[in-house]
């Protein structure tokens, strides 16, 4: 059926390619200047200058940073299980890239042959989609891991895997609260209803704080950084990695940390909506990049903060790391969902 | 039309990372010796087996993380009809909950949930 449709519709098809092809790239370009901006904050909190040496501000960085990492030379060890060696980081760069697939970037351009939608697939469980897209991400990890067959890496990759799974049930019990208010998986769905509206935030503050701490620990960003503990563990789970499948890893933690962004935003704060603005009355065009703008807003911020905590907190010990997911966030996100469906239920009768 | 684009992508996804290795391949003329062949720990030979035993909380803590993922599943779908089901669903679910609950507590009376 699927394919029958890819052979009768080829504008749409190249359109969709299109889209795939930019959403793609720009989400690599962001990852890269995740690496910069990431340096930059990391100077200006600790009172330092920061990379300043590749073109003005030193913008150039991570452009030299990459092609550095191209040009280097590939090791791999022959202790290691050479094809799921090179598994491992692929994995972890198809699952980072195909998690944007049901993001909403913004309302459909309009150029008078009917709506283009900004999004590559508006699918009815889109929310189940991501969380299943995201699980797989932990095989990454766990067969660099293993494969590298080290003993820094081996521990790492059994860590990041066991934090991985615990953060993964806080957060899906937070979101089940979310879906009680929204009535709807599809993340189209989701951002519709907020505008105009009030924002989820509103509705469930507690629920985003849970997403958020859990979404830190998906990231395995600090303070939940233990799979890739330098004092502990050298450079953890790749350890044995170098040149692109080293980028590869680093790329796919960074995008990430903007799809988990993104969709903080789109779940919580309206996705592409500008706040007491009304766009439905303006030019569709124009709506569209506005609100585009306007998601990417909240999406630096959300980035900012993951940032400003990594360069404040210090990093958990393993065994209060996962009190806190297992006894701390896990039943705060039962007693959330709980309540939630009764008060929603009690409203709504 | 969703899921034919969907499936684009996930070739798209499978072509970019399959296209990097293989340049990677091609472009980089690597050197081989022996000393670049070992594991790297910290410069000095690596000391007996890799695959050491490691400790059974792993295990335990992905056992209870294997029933709560499974009941998330079914708590998706009711989640999403819950304002037509009503309350009858909802208590239903209660008691679906208290159950599993119970076997958390129990794990965790039991040391389950206790690192090391």
């Amino acid at each position: 059926m699927t394919l029958l449709a890819l052979n009768l519709d080829w504008a749409y098809l190249l359109g969709k390619l299109i889209l795939i092809a930019i959403i793609i790239s720009v989400s690599l370009v962001i990852a890269m200047y995740e690496t910069y901006l990431e340096r930059k904050v990391a100077a200006w909190l600790q009172d330092r200058i920061g990379p300043n040496r590749a073109g003005p501000f030193g913008i150039f960085q991570p452009l030299a940073d990459g092609a550095k990492l191209f040009f280097k030379e590939e090791i791999i060890p022959n202790s290691s299980n050479k094809f799921l060696f090179i598994l491992g980081p692929c994995l972890a760069m198809m699952t980072a890239m195909m998690t944007c697939a049901v993001i909403p970037w913004s309302s459909s351009l309009d150029f008078g042959h009917g709506p283009i939608p900004l999004q590559i697939a508006d699918i009815n469980i889109g929310i189940l989609y991501i969380f299943g897209v995201v699980s797989l991400g932990v095989y990454g990890i766990m067969i660099g891991g293993w494969a590298s067959n080290n003993k820094f890496s081996l521990l790492a990759a059994m860590r990041g895997a066991s934090q991985v799974i615990s953060y993964e049930l806080a957060m899906g019990i937070a979101i089940i609260s979310l879906i009680f208010v929204t009535g709807s998986l599809s993340l189209k769905d989701i951002v519709g209803q907020q505008i105009g509206h009030t924002w989820n935030i509103v509705y469930q503050p507690l629920g985003f704080l849970i997403f958020f701490i859990c979404a830190l620990a998906e990231c395995n960003r600090a303070p939940f950084d233990l799979p890739e503990a330098e004092s502990e563990l050298n450079m953890g789970y790749h350890q044995e990695y170098s040149s692109m499948k080293l980028g590869f890893y680093l790329f796919s933690e960074y995008i990430n940390m903007f799809i988990s962004s993104v969709i903080m935003a789109t779940l919580f704060f309206g996705g592409y909506d500008i706040p007491f603005v009304n766009t439905a009355t303006m030019n569709p065009n124009l709506a569209a990049v506005l609100g585009l703008i306007a998601l990417m807003a909240k999406v630096v911020v959300f980035i900012f903060v993951f940032m400003w905590i990594r360069w404040s907190l210090p990093r958990f010990r393993y065994d209060q790391l996962m009190n806190l997911g297992w006894k701390g966030l896990l039943p705060l996100a039962l007693v959330n969902m709980v309540v939630t469906g009764g008060v929603v239920l009690w409203l709504h009768k | 039309m969703g899921p034919s684009s969907l499936i684009v992508l996930i070739i798209a996804a499978i072509a970019f990372s399959g296209i990097a290795v293989l340049v990677s391949k091609v472009l980089l003329k690597a050197t081989k010796n022996k000393q670049k062949g070992q594991p790297y720990e910290c410069g000095i030979p690596t000391q007996g087996k890799t695959m050491v035993q490691l400790n059974v909380g792993y295990y335990l803590f992905a056992l209870i993380f294997l029933v709560f993922d499974v009941e998330l599943v079914f708590l998706y779908p009711w989640a999403v009809v819950a304002k037509s089901t009503g309350w009858l669903a909802f208590i239903e679910i209660v008691i679906f909950f208290f159950i599993i609950f119970m076997g958390f507590l129990y794990a965790h009376k039991k040391g389950a949930l206790k690192w090391m």
